[in-house]
Formats: structure tokens, C-alpha cells, sequence
């Protein structure tokens, strides 16, 4: 079955190759090469989707990105896709395809009763001036309403099964847009020996070559011409050529977003390919060869299904073979309508008249359509059309001398061309922070003063027809090249014949005699915004470009405005009474066009979303059942339980038998730094609170770090190795904060400090064994270290080597038992706790996670920063005076310590609290008050901070910042919780052995 | 994503091996245990967050691990130079007179 | 005129012909009793209630682009006030209550949506913090829940809480009374609402300069609409606070960051709250439009460029794309930037400076839309009554001095 609308011949589509696709559950053909828009249109079909507010009837307005209405859905399941301009959808064989925002059907859409309410009832902003009572109302009622009416395509229902990927690219010249403009500047570039990358949204390099009837270079056809061009860039291995590739977005310093689409275009891609690209690109140059977009015209029903930019006429009948009607009229204010006409009637379309909305028809293009026997008529504009579903015909009015306009015949048609001029594409260039300049004399926005290394050519730059591109885009990439460092001339410019070039164009509505009340003539299709809606924003007070886009919703549809925005600004100035400099611009925002987000997050996904940091017993922990938990990058063995235990059992036995034997316990994420240097000490003085100066080679110490607020930032046990080195330790999440805080202030403020520091977190596996056994299972394994009580108490540090690996011993406790963190090479570690293990199997040894290490520091009282304390909790508050060194002049947030507020007598002091009842587990996080059931408003005393159930106690613990909290002991206080307070009574944050004594054994 | 001029390593790297450090040349005191409260509150907390050039710290963490200064444009974000740390505060006023007669 | 439905009819049927300005334009007065710098949201409302509730009505706005064309018209509309501590808790509330009849209040509907707010946690650490947050909120009779998994995702389907994702959700505190509002509408209608009362505001009008007199006072400011004569200056600048200031001379504890934010195309609903991810750094919701609004985190460094960095929106997209796998192939439509006013301790300073006459609200970084009107409420009565009201006794410039912060940033501290 052929196509009813499709020419005989002509055009870049395959005949050879057959497709066929379905629209709405019907079934039609196509070729390969065409978009759906245009193998809908062979088959006859217009209407293609609904406006947004009122559910118009729509048709293909162009033929290109700026598409307003041709959104359809596209694809099934996982893969189905909302929104998509159907002039930029690629038909493939098989492809299936959905209007949206219809029900039940595109022809009959209930929806529709939106634009037979009275006129004006819908108008703009109307929303912000009703539904307002009763109050709630809006929430309950109006808003779901407008919700489910609102939104234009169904959203995906199913995780999306493709893939997306990035790359990053630098090149000399990036030229954006391979229209004439793009093309020769890439020649004139890549010729000069410069690496270009040249990047086009379309399927096929040449721009509107491509569309070209007539016009020849160097004899050939302009689109043949644009063949062999791009056949020549291809051959140069300089060149990268990226079709289907949007560039979507100019950052700071010449980094460009480009987003090319791979598979969307593919009956059946292979299933390793990305479905998307993002190129990331540092260009050294960039050429902006993005050409122009042709504007609509504003007169009532400008939106029919069969009304459409002439331009894109041209290229459905010259690109796609394809007569996107029978009997057209055309309405033009630019030389380019006629080029239009004169194609289609080429094509055999009837071309009814020309209406020519200037004055003036005597232009070149003018002449050629009348030599060519077409009606032209000057001074005639469009101020209707007939029909719903599609155009029937159009009826012309004549302006006066006076500008009135004057009824005029009403011709039957089945298309009516827009040819309102150009408006150049430089969002580019606005994004890239460039300044704009109006230019007066075509009243469109120019590429001005240039922020960054780019420069425009060819229709973005104002400059139309094929030889003037030609010649700008030449130019363009040599002096890109040139500033790129290439030695470059621009080449001269091809013959080119036959071409009718851009001039003239038109701005604001049109004028017509009909009665504005009763007619709608739109400037925004999609989001339905009208000629009055921005007269009716400046009536009510809305003098911003801004105000009068955000009130109306004027260009901001998913097209963005490309065909809107100059429209609304022309009629909002006339409403104003300001030219149009005057009413301003609103910004050009990235994307140019819509950007997957699968496609910014590229690999980033699933696992791969963020790096997973492993310790070097993971894969032992994982193959005795242990359960991770997230702590940072970090995955950390939480409990390790046994058949049939939940946490709470298992935590509970970890606990008993390290309290009873041993216990093994992977501390590797601890962060470490080597403090290293002739200074070292001094700089220890410096960054922490304590005092290291007297610290001997050999011996330990608890170190805690303030940041110059006052306020506790880390802490960790430190060990002097040498009197030139210290092993500090920090927590785990704090590694890298530590790190570069100490890097800070070694490199800017103590200066005259000689100190040297390294992270060896990852260099070294810790294997904490905690428990009255400890000492005997580290006997056996250890060389050359005599761990006795005597050779090595507590807070202590010894080199040596355990297992034939050299280790770092240091005896520490973080359980309040006798305890041992062996460090050793990160590679031994899983080696040498096995061999822990296995020894420690003669004494019951029991493998633990940081949920018992948790309960048993806190059954000790020992904090845990970021547990215990939020960044507003000085030493004092945790009762660690005792580790700041007094004597000392200065350190980090020594000054702050002495603020009027961090002196008060009412701070938040660490505290123990115990429930009544002693089965009665608090929740960390729950707050305290003086009362059992505080006045609402009333602040809380505090807050409980670390809440377990204590197999050593025997009881619930729980430690709590509170206001005032070393006074209060003894006291009773109350935690509310939803169903009642918990009375607590106030204690030492300490709950067993408080004098220390299983330490130091 | 900036192009940021390490002075250490004399490369142009991206700004993603770069830590921002907030403003520059603001010295700790000497002795802070003899500085007021107002102005240790001024070297704590209050910054000049100007609309144009701005001094400022920057370090280079995925590179020399150097800390450097920088003086950058706050409304273009284009660094107009960057320095070693310890070199002395450009002088503003003549670094924008500089940017102005280069338009 | 009275927005009503029976008023748009009427008005339709006449042509909307009859519309008048929502509010007037005039040209600045040589003096004024009062001067609020900046016309976004928080400024209009601070002029609103200085009108209303403090019978100022000799007072002007100022703003020197166009009325919410800052931060207002910038953000990802999201209102809570399930914050940590009593002081932020008073005044996000006291806001919350606002808009909760601030259509009805200002005869225009803003579209304020208690949609619920429900901020995801992602490891043992969230948990704490959150259920923190819930029982301090519970406290001062401020609605915060805690929700499992499966709760989570049965208020907010297409969420995903499977165990084996990078940063599984355990666990989600909401806010049912927490939700978005219309931003455009927030500035519109307090504009309407203060002209109406008599109060000039002024767009296009950049100040130049703040007068001191002899003893130091400010006695009126210049602008590129001539110049003013005031006792009283609110500057309610935001990212451009420190500019504004620095012109009498005072030093501001801020820095200004970009933050970026973008939408999606519109689709019919998917998402019927708003969810925030801090620990992966995302938030989303869905607006009326349809279109899916979704908030990224500043850029490392401070800037006025109202634009940002590729790879920070790239890896909020990331961040959404793992919470709500469905939306993968949605496509970003447009993506900007502001300019947010970040205190060191993440609270904003509502009150008197050690300028006699100069009254600063400022410093609400990422989070000021919310107590848009809390905030003009509060700092209306501190510049009419020369004195910070109670709710924003607290949020002075001098905690800075005396420590005494409100540290809603510390308690987000990463744990272990």
C-alpha cells in the first residue's frame, strides 16, 4: 500500500525500504528516512495531539525541534516514552506510537469542553483568582482535579530496561549545527588542520540543505553539495562527526553538553548498545552554526490541524517526498514564503494565492511566484480559518491604508503556510553568557559581545541564504582555527545560484476585523496561551517579560518557546507601549531541547551509583552470615548472627562472650594519618586538645579534635611511634574531613611548622581482639613483642611483627575489656585475622559487628562523635575537660571554648539515664523534659543520644545530652513517647565497671 | 565544571580535583587568647562575599594536595589568576582596571 | 476587586476587560517611613504585614529586577517545618500556620498543597537523626511521623525500597502537613495584597547607596530611581545581601552559593508528595503542571552567576533516578540556578544590625521559601517596632559572637 500523500519520486527517504508503523492502533507505512511526522502526513494524517488547556485539535505545526503539539508516546513497557516531538521521531519498522492528553480518542476528546466554555473564562492566571473557598478545598478537591487534567503524556510505569553512557571529548573546534553554516565552517576548520567536532541534531548532516529545491553550489544541488561536504569532513580523521547528537547546554570556559541518540532510531538495536551519549566537551573554539526558527503567524485559529510553518512544508515536500496537503494558501511577511509556494507547487500541490502581509510584493520572491503564475496579494493577511479536525479553508482580510482591516474572500484549502520570518537560535550563545544585541532593523535578538572563545555564523548570526552562510561559516572556522592555533583562511565561497534568501518578517498578532472576544488566535500552542492572554497580563499589571511569561505560561511548554517567545514579547510591547528592547528577555535556559535524565546519570546507576568501600575481612565476614550496614562508602559487618537469631540475640551474645572470652572485630575503617615530621608534636598540640609534647614513644593517648568553633569534630587514640611520628587514628567517617582540616592549617596558618601528613587508612587492616582472653590469643602469634601486663599496659604501642607480617600492636580498648588493635599491611589482613580466628578458637573466640561495639563502649560511657555529639557539643559538655591540656597557649578552638555561650551553666551536658523499669528500652532520638507531660512549646531539656538493651547491666541504658545534666543526677526526669513519658532517673554516663578495673589486666 | 589553574603543578585541571577553601588572606590571630569576642567573631564567621572579584582559597586535593589562592570573578565565575599560597593579596583595583582596558 | 469565581465569570463575559493592575507601579516618593530592599517573597510579606498589622502604610518596596525574580521565583516550592531545633521549630510553624489560610488571607490562591514531606533515610545514622527529629517535633505539636519502608512507599508508589540498591531506604520521617505552594502566586499576591494597603512598590530600582547621618543612623538610600529618605531600611536581599549591607558599611556572616534546580517535562501524576534524600542529595515532587520539580545541592563555591556546574544537576539526577527508577526516561526540560545566602550555622538572621534604622532578614540558604510568610510576619514587626519579635529573638547577628547558634547543618553530622 503507498501512501496517499507521498510525491513519486524526490526526496531523501528510501524508497527501497518499506516500513510500517502504528499511530493510535492503526496501522500505516513509511520509509526509511522519514520521521513519524512526515509518514503521518503521507498518509493524510494531521491531527496528531491536544492542546494543553482547552484540548484543541492539533496538528504538525513544524517539521523540526521547535514542534509545539506533536507529542506523542512512543514505545511499550519499560521502553514507552512520553512527550516526544513527532517530527523528531525516527521511523523505524515496527515502531508504535500514541497521541496523548485525549479521551477516549484523539478525534473526540471530552477534554474539548474546555474551549466551548465562555471565552475568556479560562484566561490567564485565572487559576490564582478562584478556588479558593472553602479553604481545603483546593487541596481536597480543585487540585486533584486540575492534576489529573494537567500533564500532557502518561509517565513511564515500568524501570527503564536501556542503558546510558558518557564521554568526554576535547577538540580545537566544536561546531554546532551542520546546516551551510556549520558545514563550511568544519571545512574551513578541519582544513587548517584543527581537530573538529562537528555535532547536528539530525539524523542526516546539512541543515535545511537537506529541505532545498532550486537552489544549486558549484552547480549541484544544495543537498548534494551538503552529501559530498560531509562525505569529505568524514574522510578527514580530524573530524568527529556526532549526528543525532543535541547540543543541549554551553557552560563556563567552553564545556559543552551534547546528548546523541543511539538506538531510539533502531527496529532492534543490540541489546550492549547505550541508548544515549552524553558527550561532554572542552572545546578550545567553538562555532555556533545553529540557524534560525521560522515564526507562526497570530491570527484567530492559527492552530488548526493543516496550519503549519511554510518552511516546514518545504521540507516535508523536498526532504521527505511527501505533499503535506492539496490546496494551499500562503500566508508569508518574508521572501521565504514564496520559496515555499513555489516548491509545493512544483510538487503539484494547488497553491490557491500567495497572502502577502507587507505592503510591498515585489521582492525577488514575489517576482519568481508570479513569473511561476501564482497569485500573490499584498497587504492581505489570514483572519480565519474553517474547520476543526483540519483546515477547510481560510478567509483573507485586506489591510487599509489605515491599517483596519477589510473582509475579504474566504478561499477553500486544505493547508495554510506560515511565513511570519526568522527568529535566529541563539540560546547557545545567551547560555554561554554572551550578550545579546537587538538588531532594529529585522527586530530579532543577535549573538552581541561574546563571553567565552565562540563566535556565530549563518542564521543564528542573522545572516541568511546558502551563500552568505556559506561565506560567515568559512570565516568562522578559520578564525576558529586560527585562535585555536592553526595557521587557517577562510576558503572562498562556492557558486551558488537559485536561492531565495530570507527577508522581511513580522511580529506580535495579526491584525484582523473580527470580534477579538469570540476569536482565539494563539502565540503559545501547547500551553494554549493567546494573543489576549498577554494583553489581559499587561492589563493586570504584569510590566516584566517574566511576569508576563510566568502569568500566561508563555514559552514555557516543552518547546520552550522557540516559536512563542518572540511572539509574546512583540505583543506584550505593543500592550506596553515599549519596543521590545525595552520589555526585555527572558532567559535562555539549558536544555536547547529535552535531556533524558537516564542520560546525565549515564553508569551511574545501581552499585555502580556510588563506590563501595570493603575492609579486608569483608568476604569472611560475608561467608559467616554477617549483615553490613552502610556507613558512609563503608560496609561494615553490623552483627553476625546465627540460625534463627534476630539482632537483638545476636547482639546480645556478641556481647556476653567478649565480656567472657574474646571477641574479634574488624576496626579497618578507622581513618589513619601518619603525622610525620621534626614538628610533629607541636603540630598535635596545635590541632588537638590535648597534650602530646610529653607523650612517650611507645605510649597511647585519647585525642580529641574541636573545630575553631569549640565544638568536638573527632576523636581517636593516637600513638607515638617515634618522637618525630605519631599513628593517629580518626573515626570513620571523619577520615577525610580530619585530613584535610589538619592539611589546612599545616599548610595556611602553621607554616612554620616542619610536618608531613599521609592517609594509611586503606594501608592498614585493624583487627580489634577485646576481651579477658585477648592477651592469650595474641601470645602465640605475635614476634619479638612481649605483650604481658608489665612489658605492655595499657595505652600502649609496640612494632613488631604478628604471623610473620610486621605489625603496629597497640593495646587499646574501646570495650572497657582487655584489648588489642593489631594493624597490619592492608594485603595480610584477611590472612592474619583468619590466624586470630583460629587461635582464638581455643578461647571461644566470638566474631562481632558494630552494633555490639557499640553497646559495649556504651556500657563504658564512651562517646561516639556524631552519636553523642551534633556539632554543638563542646568537651566540657561531655565531661572530657580532662583531655584538654590546660597548660597549653593555644589550639584549635581553644578561643571559641570561651564564648559567652559556651560557658553557661544550662548547656547540654552528657549524661546517663536509666528507665524505671529496666526492660524499658528508650529510642535514641527521643527527647527529655522535667515533666511527664511538658506544656507543648515548652523546650526540651536534651535528648537521648545512645539508647541499648546492656547484657552487662542486665538492664536498658541510655545516655542523653540534657540541660544542665551533671546537676541533675539523681533527679527524675521524663521522655515522652507517643503513648505516655518513660520516667527516667538521671546518672553517671557509665554502667559498668566504672573504676576501670578489667582494663588493666 | 571550572578550568582551574593550579600555580603548584602549572596545569589547568578540572574543578572536580579541586576543593573550594572559602576566602583568602584572612589570617588566624596571632594569639587568639587576646582577641575580643566581636573579633573573633569576625575571623570565625564574617566574609566579604563580594559581587565581582573575590579572593579565595582553593586546594588542589586530587592533585599536590597544595593549598593556593585564587581571584575569581563572582558573577562570570572566570578565574582572573590564581597564586601560591604565602604570595602576597593582589591588588583588586588594579587586576579590574587590568580586565576593564582588556574588553 | 475581590478574586472570586463569580468575578472571573463576570469579567470573562465582559471581555477581561475590566481587569485591574493586581498592583500599582508608581514612581518612588521622596521619603518614606520605612524601606524594604528586595522584592521577592519574604520582602513583599514583610511590607504586607508592616501594612497590615502595623498600620505602616507610608512604605515602599524596592527590588531592583522584577517582584520574585530572585530565589522566589527560583525554588522548589517545598514547605515543612519539621526542623531540630525549638527556635527553627517556632518559626517554620509559625509560618506553616500561615500558609495554611494564606489564599483566603490574601484573596489569591497560592496553591499552598499539604501534599506531606517525607525525608528518606538511608543507613542507622539517618534513623537516629530522624526519629530525633520526630520526637522533638512531636514535642512542640508540630505533626512528624516515622514511617517503615512499606509505609514509605505506600504514601509515595513509585519509590524504591528494595534491599539489594546501593543506599537501601530503612526507614522515612513525614510530614503530612508539609507540602509545596504556587512560588509566582507567594509573591504576586502579597504584592496586591501591600499595594492595596497603600504600599509603593518599585521595580526596576536598584539601590546604590545607604545615608548615614551624624550619629550614624541611616537616613535614606539611592537608587537608580532617584534618591530616598527613610529612618527604617529592611533589607530582605538574599543572595545579595552582602552587597546591600556592605553599602552601610556593615560585614555579613554569609557567603552565596548557586543552587541549582530543574523540572521534567509535564505527565499526568505520578508522585503525590515531595521526597527528600539528604544523605544522596535529591528532592523531588510533582506541580500542579504536571512537570517533576526536582532540587539539586549548591555548587562548591560561592558565585553570583545564577547558574551552575553540569555535574552537580548530572548527579542529582543520578540520586533520582535510584530513588524513583521509573522516571529514567523522563527528560529534563529546563534547569537555572540561583543565588542562596548560606549562614555559617544555616539559620537565617532576622533582626536588628549595629546600624540604628538598619533591620537585615537574610541567610536562609536553600530552604527560604517555606517561611516566606513566618519570616515577612516576624520582620515586620522587628523593622516597625524597632525590636525582633519573639519567634525571632533567637536569630540574631550576634550569636555569632556569643556562640550561641542554631545549628540546623550540625545535626545532620555524619556519624561513626
Amino acid at each position: 500500500m503507498n501512501a496517499p500523500f507521498r510525491t513519486e519520486a524526490g526526496g531523501r527517504v528510501d524508497r527501497a525500504r518499506p516500513l510500517s508503523f502504528t499511530f493510535d492502533g492503526k496501522s500505516y507505512p513509511g520509509f526509511e528516512g522519514d520521521t513519524l511526522a512526515s509518514a503521518l502526513l503521507a498518509n493524510g494524517v494531521h491531527l496528531v495531539g491536544r492542546s494543553f488547556k482547552y484540548h484543541r485539535p492539533r496538528g504538525l505545526l513544524s517539521a523540526g525541534a521547535e514542534e509545539p503539539n506533536a507529542l506523542v508516546g512512543v514505545g511499550r513497557g519499560g521502553r514507552y516514552t512520553p512527550n516526544l516531538r513527532a517530527t523528531q521521531v525516527e521511523l523505524f519498522d515496527g515502531l508504535v506510537a500514541e497521541s496523548q492528553n485525549r479521551w477516549p480518542s484523539l478525534g473526540f476528546d471530552v477534554g474539548e469542553v474546555n474551549d466551548l466554555a465562555p471565552a475568556g473564562l479560562l484566561s490567564a492566571g485565572f487559576y490564582y483568582k478562584t478556588f479558593m473557598a472553602p479553604a481545603g478545598a483546593w487541596k481536597s478537591v480543585f487540585e486533584p482535579i486540575i492534576r489529573k487534567t494537567a500533564g500532557l503524556g502518561v509517565a513511564p510505569q515500568e524501570p527503564d530496561p536501556d542503558h546510558y553512557t558518557h564521554r568526554h571529548a576535547f577538540c580545537d573546534v566544536l561546531v554546532v549545527g551542520a546546516g551551510a553554516a556549520g558545514l563550511a565552517a568544519a571545512l574551513a576548520a578541519a582544513g587548517a588542520g584543527a581537530r573538529v567536532i562537528l555535532a547536528d541534531e539530525q539524523a542526516e548532516l546539512g541543515g535545511g540543505l537537506l529541505s532545498e529545491r532550486g537552489a544549486t553550489i558549484d552547480g549541484v544541488e544544495a543537498s548534494a553539495w551538503a552529501e559530498r561536504t560531509v562525505a569529505a569532513l568524514r574522510a578527514n580523521p580530524n573530524v568527529t562527526l556526532l549526528t543525532r547528537a543535541q547540543c543541549f547546554g554551553y557552560y563556563a570556559q567552553n564545556f559543552l553538553g551534547i546528548v546523541e541518540r543511539l538506538t531510539d532510531h533502531a527496529s532492534s538495536p543490540h541489546p550492549d548498545l547505550p541508548r544515549e551519549r552524553m558527550w561532554k566537551v572542552r572545546a578550545k573554539q567553538v562555532v555556533l552554526a545553529t540557524g534560525a526558527i521560522e515564526r507562526p503567524f497570530c491570527f484567530p485559529d492559527n492552530d488548526r490541524p493543516g496550519v503549519m510553518l511554510a518552511s516546514a512544508a518545504r521540507t516535508y515536500v523536498n526532504r521527505y517526498g511527501v505533499r503535506p496537503g492539496s490546496r494551499a494558501l500562503v500566508f508569508t511577511a518574508d521572501e521565504s514564503g514564496y520559496a515555499a509556494a513555489l516548491d509545493l507547487a512544483s510538487a503539484g500541490l494547488a497553491v490557491v494565492c500567495i497572502a502577502e502581509l507587507r505592503a510591498q510584493a515585489d521582492g525577488p520572491g514575489a517576482r519568481a511566484a508570479r513569473a511561476a503564475g501564482l497569485a500573490v496579494h499584498p497587504s492581505t493577511v489570514v483572519t480565519g480559518v474553517s474547520g476543526r479536525l483540519r483546515v477547510t479553508g481560510a478567509t483573507l482580510g485586506a489591510i487599509g491604508p489605515d491599517g483596519r482591516v477589510t473582509p475579504g474572500q474566504t478561499v477553500a484549502c486544505d493547508l495554510v503556510l506560515m511565513a511570519g520570518g526568522w527568529t535566529p537560535a541563539v540560546h547557545l550563545f545567551s547560555q554561554s553568557r554572551g550578550k545579546l544585541r537587538f538588531d532594529e532593523e529585522r527586530q530579532v535578538y543577535l549573538p552581541g559581545v561574546s563571553a567565552q572563545d565562540e563566535r556565530s555564523a549563518g542564521a543564528c548570526n542573522g545572516t541568511f541564504g546558502i551563500a552568505a552562510s556559506l561565506a560567515e561559516g568559512f570565516a568562522a572556522g578559520a578564525d576558529a582555527a586560527t585562535k585555536a592555533g592553526f595557521a587557517a583562511t577562510a576558503p572562498a565561497t562556492p557558486d551558488v545560484k537559485g536561492e531565495i534568501v530570507p527577508a522581511g518578517g513580522f511580529h506580535g498578532a495579526v491584525p484582523h476585523h473580527r470580534d477579538p472576544q469570540k476569536v482565539k488566535a494563539f502565540v503559545d500552542f501547547q500551553n494554549d496561551v493567546t494573543a489576549k492572554d498577554i494583553k489581559l497580563a499587561v492589563r493586570e499589571g504584569m510590566r516584566s517579560i517574566e511576569h508576563v511569561k510566568r502569568y500566561t505560561t508563555n514559552g514555557m511548554a516543552t518547546d520552550q518557546g522557540k516559536t512563542s517567545n518572540m511572539q509574546g514579547l512583540a505583543i506584550a510591547s505593543d500592550a506596553l507601549g515599549k519596543p521590545m528592547p525595552q520589555v526585555g528577555l527572558t532567559t535562555f535556559r539549558p536544555p536547547y531541547t529535552p535531556v533524558t535524565f537516564g542520560a546525565f546519570a549515564g553508569h551511574s546507576r545501581g552499585l555502580a551509583f556510588d563506590p563501595i568501600r570493603r575492609t579486608p575481612t569483608h568476604d569472611w565476614a560475608a561467608a559467616q552470615g554477617a549483615v553490613f550496614e552502610d556507613v558512609g562508602m563503608w560496609k561494615r559487618a553490623w552483627f553476625f548472627p546465627r540460625r534463627g537469631e534476630d539482632m537483638h540475640a545476636a547482639v546480645e551474645r556478641e556481647c556476653r562472650q567478649v565480656r567472657a572470652s574474646v571477641g574479634i572485630f574488624d576496626g579497618s575503617t578507622l581513618g589513619k594519618i601518619e603525622v610525620v615530621g621534626p614538628d610533629a608534636a607541636e603540630f598535635m598540640n596545635r590541632l588537638y586538645t590535648n597534650p602530646w609534647s610529653k607523650l612517650e614513644p611507645g605510649r597511647c593517648r585519647y585525642g580529641l579534635m574541636l573545630n575553631e568553633a569549640g565544638f568536638v569534630m573527632d576523636d581517636g587514640v593516637i600513638g607515638r611511634l617515634a618522637a618525630d611520628r605519631f599513628h593517629v587514628t580518626t573515626t570513620t567517617g571523619g577520615a577525610p574531613r580530619v585530613l584535610a582540616h589538619m592539611e589546612d592549617y599545616l599548610q595556611t596558618e602553621f607554616t612554620d611548622l616542619k610536618v608531613w601528613l599521609t592517609s594509611t587508612t586503606e594501608q592498614w587492616a585493624v583487627i580489634a581482639v577485646q576481651g579477658p582472653n585477648a592477651r592469650k590469643v595474641l601470645e602465640p602469634l605475635v614476634e619479638g613483642i612481649d605483650i604481658s601486663a608489665a612489658a605492655m599496659p595499657h595505652m600502649s604501642l609496640r612494632e613488631g611483627r604478628i604471623c610473620g607480617v610486621p605489625t603496629r600492636l597497640f593495646r587499646v580498648s574501646f570495650t572497657g575489656e582487655l584489648g588489642f588493635e593489631v594493624n597490619v599491611p592492608a594485603d595480610y589482613g584477611q590472612a592474619v585475622w583468619e590466624a586470630v580466628w583460629a587461635e582464638g578458637q581455643k578461647h571461644d573466640m566470638v566474631a562481632y559487628g558494630t552494633e555490639s561495639m557499640h553497646v559495649l563502649r556504651a556500657e563504658k560511657g564512651y562517646i561516639i562523635v556524631g552519636q553523642e555529639t551534633d556539632g554543638t557539643v563542646t568537651p566540657n559538655d561531655l565531661g572530657l575537660d580532662w583531655a584538654i591540656g590546660k597548660a597549653k597557649p593555644d589550639f584549635v578552638g581553644k578561643r571559641s571554648l570561651t564564648r559567652p555561650d559556651l560557658v553557661k551553666a544550662d548547656r547540654k551536658q552528657l549524661v546517663g539515664l536509666l528507665t524505671e523499669d529496666p526492660a524499658v528500652l528508650l529510642e535514641e532520638g527521643a527527647q527529655v523534659a522535667a515533666v511527664a507531660t511538658p506544656v507543648r512549646g515548652t523546650p526540651a531539656l536534651g535528648h537521648v543520644t545512645s539508647a541499648y538493651r546492656s547484657p552487662a547491666a542486665g538492664r536498658s541504658i541510655a545516655m542523653a545530652l540534657v540541660a544542665g545534666g551533671r546537676a541533675r543526677k539523681g533527679q527524675t526526669l521524663y521522655v515522652p513517647m507517643a503513648n505516655g513519658a518513660i520516667a527516667v532517673t538521671v546518672t553517671d554516663p557509665i554502667f559498668f565497671d566504672p573504676k576501670g578495673e578489667r582494663l588493666d589486666v | 565544571m571550572l578550568l582551574i589553574r593550579c600555580p603548584v603543578c602549572e596545569m589547568d585541571r578540572p574543578e572536580l580535583e579541586f576543593r573550594y577553601g572559602g576566602e583568602a588572606h584572612i589570617a588566624r590571630p596571632l594569639d587568639p587568647s587576646k582577641v575580643s569576642d566581636e573579633e573573633w567573631a569576625d575571623f570565625l564567621y564574617f566574609r566579604t562575599n563580594p559581587k565581582g572579584l573575590h579572593v579565595e582559597r582553593w586546594r588542589h586535593t586530587a592533585g599536590c594536595g597544595r593549598f593556593f589562592n585564587a581571584v575569581r570573578h563572582t558573577v562570570t565565575d572566570r578565574f582572573v589568576t590564581t597564586y601560591k599560597s604565602g604570595e602576597p593579596r593582589p591588588d583588586l583595583e588594579a587586576l579590574a582596571r587590568k580586565l576593564e582596558s582588556a574588553r | 476587586m475581590k478574586f472570586s469565581a463569580l468575578t472571573i465569570l463576570r469579567q470573562a463575559l465582559a471581555g477581561n476587560l475590566g481587569w485591574p493592575e493586581q498592583w500599582r507601579s508608581p514612581e518612588p516618593k521622596p521619603a518614606y517611613d520605612a524601606v524594604i530592599v528586595g522584592g521577592g517573597g519574604h520582602g513583599l510579606a514583610t511590607a504586607y504585614y508592616m501594612a497590615k498589622e502595623h498600620g505602616m502604610r507610608n512604605i515602599a518596596v524596592v527590588e531592583r529586577g522584577w517582584l520574585g525574580g530572585g530565589n522566589t521565583g527560583r525554588n522548589t516550592t517545598i514547605i515543612r517545618s519539621n526542623y531540630l531545633w525549638e527556635e527553627s521549630e517556632g518559626l517554620y510553624e509559625h509560618a506553616l500556620k500561615l500558609w495554611e489560610g494564606l489564599s483566603q488571607e490574601l484573596n489569591y490562591n497560592v496553591m499552598y498543597s499539604a501534599r506531606g514531606v517525607m525525608m528518606l533515610a538511608h543507613n542507622v545514622h539517618d534513623v537516629q537523626v530522624f526519629k530525633r527529629h520526630v520526637h522533638a517535633n512531636r514535642l512542640q505539636g508540630i505533626d512528624n511521623e516515622w514511617l517503615t519502608p512499606e509505609q514509605a512507599k505506600a504514601f509515595c508508589p513509585i519509590l524504591n525500597i528494595e534491599k539489594g540498591i546501593r543506599y537501601p531506604i530503612v526507614g522515612a520521617a513525614l510530614q503530612r502537613r508539609g507540602g509545596t505552594a504556587r512560588h509566582d502566586a507567594v509573591a504576586w499576591g502579597y504584592a496586591r495584597g501591600a499595594s492595596a494597603l497603600g504600599v509603593d512598590i518599585i521595580q526596576n530600582c536598584e539601590v546604590t547607596g545607604i545615608d548615614r547621618d551624624a550619629s550614624g543612623a541611616v537616613s535614606g538610600l539611592r537608587t537608580t530611581k532617584g534618591d530616598i529618605r527613610t529612618r527604617r531600611i529592611g533589607v530582605v536581599a538574599a543572595g545579595h545581601t552582602s552587597v546591600v549591607m556592605a553599602m552601610a558599611g556593615v560585614r555579613m556572616p554569609l557567603e552565596s552559593y548557586p543552587l541549582q534546580a530543574l523540572v521534567s517535562e509535564p505527565v499526568k501524576p505520578i508522585m503525590p508528595c515531595v521526597v527528600m534524600s539528604n544523605t544522596i542529595h535529591a528532592y523531588m515532587s510533582q506541580s500542579d503542571k504536571g512537570e517533576l520539580v526536582i532540587g539539586a545541592g549548591t555548587d562548591a563555591y560561592t558565585s553570583y552567576s545564577q547558574t551552575g556546574g553540569l555535574h552537580i544537576a548530572s548527579h542529582t539526577l543520578d540520586a533520582i533516578c535510584e530513588l524513583f527508577p521509573v522516571v529514567r526516561r523522563m527528560r529534563m526540560l529546563r534547569n537555572w540556578g540561583g543565588i542562596v545566602d548560606v549562614t555559617p550555622d544555616r539559620s537565617p538572621i532576622i533582626g536588628n544590625t549595629p546600624v540604628p534604622g538598619l533591620f537585615v532578614n537574610c541567610g536562609w540558604g536553600t530552604g527560604g521559601f517555606k517561611a516566606t510568610p513566618g519570616s515577612g510576619h516576624v520582620f515586620a514587626h522587628t523593622v516597625a517596632r524597632g525590636e525582633p519579635h519573639p519567634i525571632n529573638a533567637a536569630f540574631t547577628l550576634d550569636r555569632f559572637r556569643t556562640g550561641r547558634l542554631i545549628d540546623e547543618a550540625a545535626a545532620a553530622a555524619v556519624a561513626h
